[in-house]
């Protein structure tokens, strides 16, 4: 690691926030797209179930 | 079948504009690019860092600090261009009624915020070694404040409809009457005095900045800008879903009350 000088905390402070801003985003994006699929799925199945035993 | 499978390959194919009008075709032909842009921005991402701490000298005057801007410039400039995506969706959902204009808006309106608060939090951890001071209420980090309070008045806006095509039409209203604040945060640096310096990189006569500040600062603002494609189409294809869930939770409500009369 290259040595950051007197204000290193400022730097490393900059990033870890920026990293973990992004990782939450990524997760939240990710959580919210994979319950929603999840979602679908079981609504969609549901219909088909239902359509089977009307038919 | 052979009829049917010969009229299939006989229908014709359909055009881009539908492609991408479609909810549907949307979400197949989109779900191919997710991993290749998740990939391009990782390793842009991972060049940028590299580039950012081992690539790049000390700035004369700035020293060390100077790296900060490798994070903070790439989240300001992605905390405009969210808002010119949404102002482009806008015109979309109000003059051609696209779609998957709103779609595009909505989805766009949480990132948006997000690199705003980043570009805020960065900027003012920049700041204090810079200038001295964590925050100063001059043109630019005000307008960029009021930047965030947009987005997140957006944000409120969307979640207080229920029917979401008569919320997107509202909501393209105010993103095109709050675009005003974009030339506000581009030229305050012009028009009043401010701690910021003026524009350094989109310039008639070129970039100011060295190339060894320069290369790293683009390929950061590159990763930040594929990390947008990348959770912008994501969440398109989320806000589709969903919207896909809304009507099948309708037809099933609708078919419960039928079987109960």
């Amino acid at each position: 690691m290259i040595e950051l000088g007197q204000h290193w905390v400022f730097i490393d402070a900059a990033y870890a926030g920026c990293f973990v801003l992004v990782a939450v985003l990524i997760f939240w994006v990710a959580a919210d797209a994979y319950r929603a699929r999840a979602r679908v799925k079981a609504l969609e199945a549901a219909r088909e179930r239902q359509r089977a035993a009307r038919d | 079948m052979k009829d049917l499978a010969l009229l299939e390959d006989n229908a014709p194919k359909p055009g881009l504009w539908t492609q991408i009008a479609h909810p549907g075709l949307f979400l197949g032909w989109s779900r191919h690019l997710i991993v290749p842009l998740a990939v391009i921005t990782a390793a842009l991402a991972a060049w940028g860092l590299y580039l950012s701490f081992w690539g790049s000298p000390p700035d004369y005057q700035m020293g060390d600090t100077v790296r900060i801007m490798y994070v903070h410039v790439p989240a300001a400039w992605l905390s405009q261009f969210c808002y010119a995506v949404m102002f482009a969706s806008a015109i979309g959902t109000l003059v051609w009624r696209h779609p998957m204009a709103d779609v595009s808006q909505k989805a766009a309106a949480p990132l948006g915020a997000a690199f705003t608060l980043l570009a805020l939090f960065t900027g003012s951890l920049w700041g204090r070694p810079t200038w001295g001071t964590f925050w100063e209420w001059d043109g630019r980090m005000t307008s960029t404040l009021v930047l965030l309070f947009i987005y997140l008045g957006i944000i409120a806006l969307w979640r207080a409809f229920d029917d979401q095509l008569k919320a997107a039409r509202f909501v393209s209203v105010v993103t095109l009457v709050g675009a005003i604040n974009i030339p506000v945060i581009k030229f305050s640096v012009d028009w009043w005095q401010t701690l910021h310096q003026p524009a350094s990189v989109i310039r008639l006569d070129g970039p100011t900045i060295a190339p060894e500040i320069l290369i790293p600062l683009l390929v950061m603002t590159a990763a930040f800008s594929m990390l947008f494609l990348t959770l912008h189409l994501v969440r398109m294809r989320t806000e589709v879903i969903k919207r896909r869930i809304r009507s099948l939770e309708l037809a099933a409500a609708r078919a419960a009350a039928g079987g109960a009369l």
